[in-house]
């Protein structure tokens, strides 16, 4: 090994074109998971201040089972473990987006909850008292408000699900960090590879607080 | 429907026995209490005496676990079953809240135009146009594109009473509506509520703005731990007040 080590500009920009055919795929997964974990947030973070405890119970047993056990483990479960329960295998990136949907789920419930609970409870009593029925306050008042509080704290979940999707390089999803893996396989620049890796990284998390800080600007008018 | 809308003398609310508790505490103790078509009732009484207590019942924002409410024709029955007429009552009975309560994600003209087009299913440009002569009418005209939070306290006060009026409501509701405010913007909600009476408004009205309340109430109510203990004109009750914990309590506000 070379001991004055020179940091190779040009292998690094050379793996750039290989790297990039894996944005696709993070993008795909991170997204796609993103969207039904949203979904998923959506429907579980209202079971889990429903009156009812028969709701209540489901969603928290899933938010529990699911915000308390690693990504990896999700991931490797569905990937190599459903297979042999269902008899056929399932498509890695079919199981990242199940993964990642299945994790940020159970997050965003939790930060839907927080959200609808963080209204005051002054609006949803205004709201009933001009004779709205109890959907239509929450659609058109506790909703919109509770949203807009949430636009933080889901950038967060956003990110680090982005981030999340790199562990699935293990499954084969030709992602970010497994494009990085075979390109260095052959060229044997790591450093340099793992540099640019992280870089794209980087710029898709820049982009995406960019986006959520414009939308949160936004959103704080009239508040 | 029923009778009591038929009959111009029948009362709009009517509560009979009711009895509300929060845990083992008390709150409302045999409320007995009509309300005639056009009378604007004040309930005064110290803090935690049950009179805001009293108000939301009419309106089922809070539930009470003995007797019966019948607002305009539709009766409310204890631990919140009212299933439709609750609905009809809400619809029917506006109600200002302490705090205002007004929506800060909409403007001030979607405050006043929600109600009206997602409720009644105006259209948009027909509740517009009642949203206009109301702010107008409350001198708001002119901040009608703003949102709340641009507002002063009296001014979203007068928006949150506009917002309430958008629904032509038979009675009104008022919890405390200017203990929230700046002495200096008192007036200019008491003003508005002043008018709202000679028009005729049937109101219900918890306040402790004595003055206002001898000049516009046909009727004070006095409420102590959760019962109507004395209740009459403003000269009986303020003047000549029979009960003794009447005379404490207003000895104790009438000082300063």
């Amino acid at each position: 090994m070379d001991v004055n080590f020179q940091f190779d500009w040009q292998a690094a920009i050379a793996s750039l074109p290989h790297l990039l055919t894996g944005i696709p795929w993070t993008l795909l997964i991170s997204f796609g998971g993103l969207a039904i974990g949203f979904l998923i947030g959506i429907i579980f973070g209202l079971l889990r201040i429903s009156p009812l405890r028969l709701l209540r119970w489901p969603a928290t047993v899933y938010i529990e089972i699911f915000r308390g056990t690693p990504v990896l483990v999700q991931v490797l479960f569905i990937f190599y473990g459903l297979p042999q329960l269902i008899g056929g295998p399932i498509n890695a990136v079919v199981a990242g987006i199940a993964a990642i949907a299945l994790n940020a789920g159970a997050y965003i419930s939790e930060i839907v909850r927080g959200g609808v609970q963080s209204i005051e409870k002054g609006q949803r009593e205004a709201g009933l008292s001009l004779g709205l029925s109890r959907t239509d306050t929450f659609r058109y008042i506790i909703w919109p408000q509770a949203l807009r509080r949430m636009i933080p704290a889901l950038g967060n979940q956003g990110i680090v699900s982005i981030k999340d999707t790199s562990l699935f390089s293990v499954i084969g999803v030709g992602e970010l960090v497994r494009q990085g893996q075979v390109y260095i396989a052959t060229t044997f620049t790591a450093l340099e590879v793992y540099l640019m890796v992280a870089l794209l990284y980087l710029a898709i998390t820049l982009s995406l607080s960019f986006a959520l800080r414009l939308l949160e600007r936004k959103g704080l008018v009239g508040q | 429907m029923n009778d009591s809308q038929q009959d111009s003398t029948a009362p709009i609310v009517t509560m009979e026995k009711v009895n509300k508790y929060f845990g083992s505490l008390h709150v409302m103790q045999d409320i007995d209490l009509e309300i005639a078509a056009g009378e604007v009732v004040v309930i005064v009484g110290a803090s935690g005496s049950g009179k805001s207590t009293l108000i939301r019942c009419v309106n089922g924002l809070e539930e009470f676990q003995s007797g019966r409410i019948i607002v305009d024709g539709n009766e409310l029955t204890p631990h919140g079953k009212g299933g439709k007429s609750l609905q009809t009552i809400r619809t029917e009975v506006g109600m200002v809240f302490q705090q205002f309560n007004l929506f800060p994600h909409l403007s001030v003209h979607a405050n006043v135009t929600l109600a009206p087009e997602k409720v009644r299913g105006l259209n948009n440009a027909k509740a517009r146009e009642i949203a206009d002569r109301l702010l107008e009418r409350v001198g708001i005209s002119n901040q009608a594109d703003k949102y709340p939070s641009q507002l002063s306290g009296g001014q979203q006060q007068r928006v949150a009473l506009a917002r309430a009026l958008a629904m032509e409501p038979r009675l009104m509701l008022f919890d405390e509506p200017t203990s929230a405010l700046d002495p200096e913007m008192i007036g200019e909600v008491l003003d508005a509520m002043r008018e709202l009476a000679n028009e005729g408004m049937t109101m219900m009205i918890v306040t402790h703005e004595m003055g206002f309340a001898r000049e516009v109430a046909d009727r004070v109510i006095f409420v102590h731990d959760g019962r109507i203990v004395e209740e009459g004109t403003p000269q009986e009750v303020f003047d000549h007040p029979q009960h003794e914990r009447t005379q404490a309590f207003l000895s104790r506000v009438l000082k300063h």
